[in-house]
């Protein structure tokens, strides 16, 4: 990691044209500006950490990535081309999600869950089905046997059968992690996929990212855990009011003193305070 | 006897303890069943299989004393009808008192047989206050009652009586019944014999309180059976062979028109039930499966209904035009799903309630339109209110469905006709449904239906399906509408008014969203019933706004529930939470 400090558009890792890039993403919505001017950019096989405080701006400028909002101004590139304003069009185009409040099927079982992520990668339609043939024997089989598989990738293989709203907090986190991998993406976009977690669960999920990016994804994690965000990422932006405060290598950011007067404040606080110590405010923000 | 221990041990342990806080006062609470006087008297269990002896003994004793009420009462040893379902309904109860202890006891592990007892003698007291009613004020007087109805009213009474005495045990989850398949077969295929027979007798009963009779006997004795758990078990035989079922229902609908003898009057409600069921079936797919409230769907069975009409050989048909039915039956479907996409197309970006108020604005707008196609305000189609009247009998290669044929000396009617031809319709609307439910397809509407923001997000094209559900939903709907045109004889603008819609609903929610056999019970209840009681159609409105307000209360998930849907509706229902994993786990292992 080379990145000098604040500069906003930094490529330390140069390993060949970039998965995702954004560049001067502005959210507005009527006079207030959620996001300001924005630029990120990542690259195949990096982890990069987005991080801030309550109301900074994380989850909207994830949902200007994905699709789900048309940013005011600025573009996004994932593979060089501008992303269609359509969430289902990012999906296809190679970029998945989760959500910061679990949005899983709630009523199908994890299979079943993760199947439907499949759905934008399979082709069979209305009379296929009905009729079916042998095209639609063929690809249902593959449907299961690659959603089991990365029921398995994640550690939930004994569940597929389970009702997605009767497994436990920590394995509804990875269920959806699978359902986001089953689009076979390039690029999976976490917001807080440890919030709520205790520090076994949360320990398990980094191994967990760490395997997602050891097979090739590129993946952008929101969270507040600093010394998760910290262990984990190559490279973290950390966001206050909209803009891109400080930008680098988890060690630059997590000693830079504005990062910690963002999270702490003025400074009439006790200044031995980390910032991970302040992260562990339980307040999560509630946007979405 | 552990049967007879005084009282339930768990309810007693938690009354004696003491109330900590406003937690434990739920616990305390003490079961109104255990306040019955008498309760696991060790008298119940004998009190009971003399009340049930006693109440099979009165039947064969003359009941009324004049011949005209509930068929004919009056001769001993002549069992009517009336009385024969308390046969039924005794012998039930002899079969579950010996269960519960006695030569049958192995069985009765299985089954709740006190709640179960409990149930029926309840119902069959309530059967005879009604039976011994309707004597009374039909024939003048309680003078006519005769001295059976009394004995087994008495019966019934000390039935009752035994049952509220009687302590249920802990009984084994009928999952875990091994039962060997031909048995299960044979289960089936005694209660689908069963269906045909109750639906032909139910339809033949002449008289309205005979007819609210046997309902309240079927009724009686579904609940009995399903207090004690057979149903549960039922169920589950029923799943693991699922193809002997549908092979069997489809062999009773097939048969029902032989048992009647060439009579055309229950064959013209039978038809005009399955009208209402193929086109509920077709509503269930854009309701149940992809979570679209429809108010508008008549519609669609309408546009259907007039172009079988347009392009019929009616003298009045204004198309001059006259295809092949077959090839009408695909106009007519196509029609009706280019209405559906038009209509679809700018109003599927709103949900929910927008929806709802579109769509029932469609339906209006359609039944006007129609009704204006008349030549004075646009052109002559429909001949406007007046409709087109005279359509023609279909004709298949010399097979003439107005004629009545002999088949086997069995004579089949006109309608008879119709049945069988809408009975294939049917079966096609299933076939499409259960297809498409599981497939691709299906799960992302269901998808839809649980949230459709992370549909979108996980790349299942929303707009498309809501769109395809509601065109799919149109076309089946159309192909129905096709064949109701010459059943119906005539196709005016007042068969397809809001309230048919609203009907529609009520029968895909009544019976349970989502599922085939549960919208073939709500449109065969919603159906039948008015036609078969005059009352009823008086009061249908009334009686089923009721009947869905309770339904809402006590049973949301509809009479024939998905069990996932039922899990909906109960999320503290942990139990049946962990018994459905099970079964899904089972079902996992039988697969690999």
């Amino acid at each position: 990691m080379t990145a000098t400090d604040t500069t906003p558009v930094s490529t330390p890792d140069s390993s060949g044209a970039p998965i995702l890039e954004a560049r001067g993403v502005t959210m507005r919505f009527g006079g207030l500006t959620a996001v300001k001017d924005v630029d990120m950019t990542v690259h195949p096989g990096e982890i990069v950490g987005l991080i801030g405080p309550n109301g900074a701006g994380k989850t909207t400028f994830f949902n200007c990535l994905t699709g789900l909002y048309k940013p005011t101004e600025g573009e996004v590139r994932l593979l060089g081309e501008v992303i269609p304003p359509k969430p289902r069009a990012v999906v296809m185009a190679g970029m998945a999600r989760t959500f910061q409040n679990i949005r899983l099927f709630a009523n199908m079982t994890a299979l079943e869950n993760v199947m439907v992520g499949r759905y934008c990668r399979t082709s069979s339609m209305a009379l296929t089905s009905i009729l079916r043939g042998p095209k639609f024997r063929r690809e249902e089989e593959a449907t299961r046997a690659r959603a089991q598989e990365l029921l398995e990738f994640v550690g939930l293989g004994s569940s597929a059968e389970n009702l997605a709203r009767n497994m436990p907090y920590g394995d509804q986190r990875r269920l959806e992690i699978a359902r986001a991998l089953a689009t076979d993406p390039k690029l999976i976009l976490l917001d807080e996929p440890t919030a709520g977690m205790n520090p076994q669960e949360t320990k398990q999920a980094s191994d967990l990212i760490f395997r997602i990016r050891d097979s090739g994804l590129a993946v952008v994690v929101i969270e507040h855990d600093m010394r998760f965000i910290f262990n984990l990422c190559d490279r973290v932006l950390c966001l206050v009011r909209g803009e891109v405060l400080v930008q680098g290598s988890p060690g630059e950011v997590q000693s830079d003193p504005r990062v910690i007067e963002a999270y702490i404040g003025g400074g009439d606080d006790d200044e031995d305070d980390d910032a991970a110590g302040a992260a562990a405010d339980p307040t999560k923000e509630e946007q979405q | 006897m552990s049967t007879s221990t005084p009282s339930n041990p768990p309810t007693q342990a938690t009354s004696v303890a003491p109330a900590h806080s406003d937690h434990d006062d739920e616990l305390v609470k003490v079961h109104w069943l255990d306040r019955v006087p008498g309760r696991g008297n060790p008298a119940a269990w004998p009190l009971g299989l003399a009340g049930a002896l006693v109440l099979i003994a009165g039947t064969f004793l003359s009941w009324s004393y004049t011949s005209d009420v509930l068929g004919d009462l009056s001769v001993n040893f002549w069992p009517g009808g009336v009385q024969i379902c308390m046969i039924v309904l005794g012998l039930v109860a002899l079969v579950l008192l010996l269960a519960h202890r006695g030569p049958l006891a192995g069985l009765g592990a299985w089954l709740d047989t006190a709640t179960s007892v409990r149930a029926l003698g309840l119902g069959a007291v309530a059967y005879m206050l009604g039976a011994l009613g309707t004597i009374a004020v039909k024939s003048g007087g309680i003078i006519n009652i005769n001295p059976g109805g009394w004995i087994s009213l008495v019966g019934a009474l000390m039935l009752a009586a035994s049952g509220l005495m009687l302590v249920s045990r802990q009984t084994k989850d009928p999952l875990f019944a091994k039962t060997s398949s031909w048995l299960e077969i044979c289960t089936i295929i005694v209660l689908m014999a069963l269906v045909l027979f109750g639906a032909a007798y139910a339809l033949d009963v002449g008289d309205g309180a005979s007819f609210v009779l046997f309902l309240l006997f079927v009724a009686s004795v579904a609940w009995g059976l399903s207090k004690a758990g057979v149903f549960t078990w039922i169920g589950l035989i029923s799943q693991k062979n699922r193809q002997v079922l549908m092979l069997g229902a489809f062999a009773v609908a097939f048969l029902f028109p032989f048992t009647q003898g060439g009579s055309d009057e229950n064959m013209s409600i039978a038809t005009q039930v399955l009208i209402f069921a193929a086109t509920a079936l077709g509503l269930n797919i854009v309701v149940g499966l992809a979570g679209l409230l429809d108010l508008g769907y008549i519609a669609f069975l309408g546009a259907g209904a007039y172009v079988g009409a347009t392009l019929s050989a009616s003298a009045f048909a204004t198309i001059d035009w006259k295809p092949p039915f077959l090839i009408v039956v695909l106009l007519g479907a196509c029609f009706s799903a280019l209405l559906g996409l038009i209509i679809g197309s700018p109003t599927l970006r709103v949900s929910g309630d927008y929806l709802a108020i579109v769509t029932l604005a469609f339906g209006e707008i359609f039944r006007l339109t129609m009704g204006n196609l008349d030549g004075n305000n646009g052109p002559v189609l429909t001949n406007g209110p007046n409709g087109i009247p005279a359509i023609p009998d279909l004709n298949f290669f010399g097979f003439d469905f107005g004629q009545p044929h002999v088949i086997a000396g069995i004579t089949l009617g006109r309608f008879a006709n119709y049945y069988f031809l809408l009975l294939v319709i049917a079966a096609i609307i299933i076939l499409v449904f259960t297809r498409l439910n599981n497939s691709r397809i299906g799960r992302g509407w269901v998808a839809i239906r649980e949230d459709e923001k992370a549909a979108e997000a996980m790349g299942v094209n929303v707009f498309g399906l809501k769109l395809f559900a509601f065109a799919g939903g149109a076309f089946l709907a159309g192909m129905a509408g096709t064949v109701k045109a010459h059943h119906d004889v005539s196709v005016t603008p007042d068969q397809y008014i809001f309230l048919e819609s609203a009907f529609l609903l009520a029968a895909v929610v009544l019976g349970g969203m989502g599922t085939v056999a549960g919208v073939l019970v709500g449109a065969t209840i919603l159906k039948l019933l008015p036609e078969k009681l005059r009352f009823v159609a008086d009061y249908r409105l009334l009686i089923f706004g009721l009947v869905l307000v309770l339904m809402m209360r006590f049973r949301p998930e509809g009479l024939v529930a998905s069990q996932r849907r039922k899990l909906e509706f109960h999320e503290d229902d942990e139990e049946l939470a962990q018994r459905i994993e099970e079964v899904h786990l089972e079902e996992a292992e039988a697969k690999a």
